[in-house]
């Protein structure tokens, strides 16, 4: 048996260097940045280093870079920040977002739908594409605000955005991309893709969970999600995480470092799984854009059988992997991704999520092409609704 | 999340498979929504002679399956359209809240085949003694 981390998408191990870079604030460092006396300084110098950590990998100013807990938090102060700006101003009512948002985003604009916001779900192709005239259409003179994410964690899909940019910021209303699930993966420039705001965490790319941020170009303005003190010039208040914002740019500046050979190490890993997963398994379907697609990621669709069943057998032999299964989600909820697609219910249920990291060796692979298929055929004969072949 | 009760009915689940010949079919759920259950019975003399499933489902509907077709076995046709989800989940030693639906869906697919059953024997498609022999 062997131990097979596939579920990058949930939690990255941390590097040893970041390790090391966070230790002398979780020890004789503990001070609180903003102190005046000694014990804030050099935390209030770590926190500051890391702001221009996250703010190279992704081409921006250190002070364009909002420290947040985690992606979601980044999502919120992001959505509902501009939205109640915009409220507060009198000024529009609408908001944009594409069908296949992280849960996060559509749901923050769920709750401004709730206090009066018109929320316009852009729907996306079979790959979970959008299509950027889509977007454009989708305006109206009252729009606030337009969240079109850079890559679904779900399915792997990387968006349009510096297209859909292009027409939505000559129309001066504010563009997110959500990019947790891209950067320290695939290069990530904020001006390359103009947008005004994005969620990145360090959490998916060899950073501790609590570093997270978002980025904010210059002249969006919001209405904090967190209020108190001066931290985060003001927009969101709170003793920082020192360590976890530590972490999150020592993770960062290895990613900036390492992009270029991760990709060259994950490409020809998942190329290799899809094309395994899909020949060598009957009726498996690869979901989301075959080329322009993470690096890390592949989400497939098994007929006939549930995801959690195949979860728990994978995991009895050691591979760790997600699916996005009714029965998977603690909600109990289908999943909107898959549904946006137009994936057939039934055969969404099957869904199987692998997503790859650095620790992966195409070992690993082999070792899921070994145990799987076996997997698939007993519950396959268990199974109502499997035909037999 | 799973006991170690649930996790050997998901491993091991009893009688698996599906009766040709059945006296009674009872399908519940469907794919859609990630749960489907079919019970297929045999009825002798009143009681369930046999017993067999097949579930398109998440690791506690497999098990609930399982064990719900062991605590039907011999039981009367009353006693078994009686099993309620407490009990199966109480056999179970337990199960997360968001699976108890699971168990309910268990019982649901067992009294459908039951009531399949009767409706056959009243639709004069089967006798009782027919499925003494």
């Amino acid at each position: 048996m062997r131990n097979v981390y596939l579920d990058h998408a949930a939690a990255t191990p941390l590097r040893p260097e970041v390790l090391e870079a966070m230790e002398p604030y979780l020890r004789a460092e503990f001070g609180n940045p903003l102190s005046l006396h000694r014990y804030g300084e050099a935390p209030n110098r770590a926190v500051q280093a890391a702001r221009e950590q996250v703010a190279a990998l992704i081409g921006a100013q250190d002070h364009e870079i909002y420290f947040t807990a985690n992606g979601s938090e980044a999502n919120n102060m992001a959505v509902k920040g501009v939205a109640m700006m915009a409220r507060s101003k009198g000024k529009g009512n609408h908001i944009v977002v594409s069908a296949v948002e992280h849960q996060s985003v559509l749901y923050a604009a769920e709750t401004m739908a709730k206090i009066g916001f018109e929320v316009t779900q852009v729907p996306v192709d079979r790959y979970g594409l959008v299509e950027p005239q889509a977007v454009a259409n989708a305006l109206r003179d009252d729009t606030v605000l337009v969240a079109v994410m850079l890559a679904n964690g779900e399915i792997g899909t990387i968006e349009p955005i510096a297209e859909i940019a292009q027409l939505v910021r000559p129309r001066g209303i504010p563009l997110l991309a959500d990019a947790v699930d891209a950067v320290g993966r695939i290069p990530v420039d904020v001006q390359a893709l103009g947008v005004d705001m994005l969620s990145l965490a360090g959490s998916q790319f060899y950073g501790p969970k609590g570093g997270a941020a978002l980025y904010m170009r210059r002249g969006v303005r919001i209405v904090p999600l967190i209020d108190g003190g001066i931290q985060e010039n003001g927009r969101r208040a709170g003793l920082e995480d020192v360590p976890a914002i530590v972490g999150l740019g020592a993770a960062a500046a290895l990613a900036a470092q390492e992009m270029e050979q991760r990709t060259q190490h994950l490409l020809p890993l998942r190329d290799r799984l899809i094309a395994r997963l899909t020949t060598e398994i009957p009726h498996v379907y690869l979901t989301g854009h075959p080329t322009q697609r993470l690096p890390h990621h592949v989400s497939v669709t098994v007929q006939y059988i549930e995801g959690e069943s195949m979860l728990l057998f994978l995991s009895m032999q050691g591979v760790a992997v997600s699916s996005g299964s009714t029965c998977t989600s603690k909600a109990l909820k289908a999943s909107h991704v898959l549904t946006a697609l137009g994936v057939d219910s039934a055969l969404a249920q099957g869904s199987l999520l692998l997503t790859l990291g650095a620790g992966n060796t195409i070992d690993d692979v082999d070792y899921v092409l070994e145990i799987l298929p076996p997997i698939v055929e007993r519950l396959r004969q268990m199974s109502p609704i499997y035909p037999g072949k | 999340m799973y006991t170690d009760i649930v996790l050997d009915h998901f491993m091991h689940p009893r009688n698996v498979g599906e009766i040709p010949d059945a006296d009674g079919v009872g399908s519940v759920g469907n794919p859609v929504c990630g749960d489907m259950m079919t019970f297929y019975i045999k009825v002798q003399d009143g009681r369930i002679a046999d017993v067999k499933f097949k579930t398109f489902g998440c690791g506690a509907a497999i098990a609930v399956s399982s064990i719900v077709t062991e605590m039907a076995i011999g039981k009367t046709l009353e006693e078994a359209r009686n099993i309620t989800k407490a009990q199966v989940a109480a056999q179970l030693g337990g199960l997360p809240p968001q699976k108890m639906h699971c168990s309910n869906l268990g019982t649901e697919a067992l009294s459908e085949a039951i009531a399949n059953y009767e409706a056959r024997v009243a639709a004069g498609e089967i006798s009782p003694q027919q499925s003494d022999a």
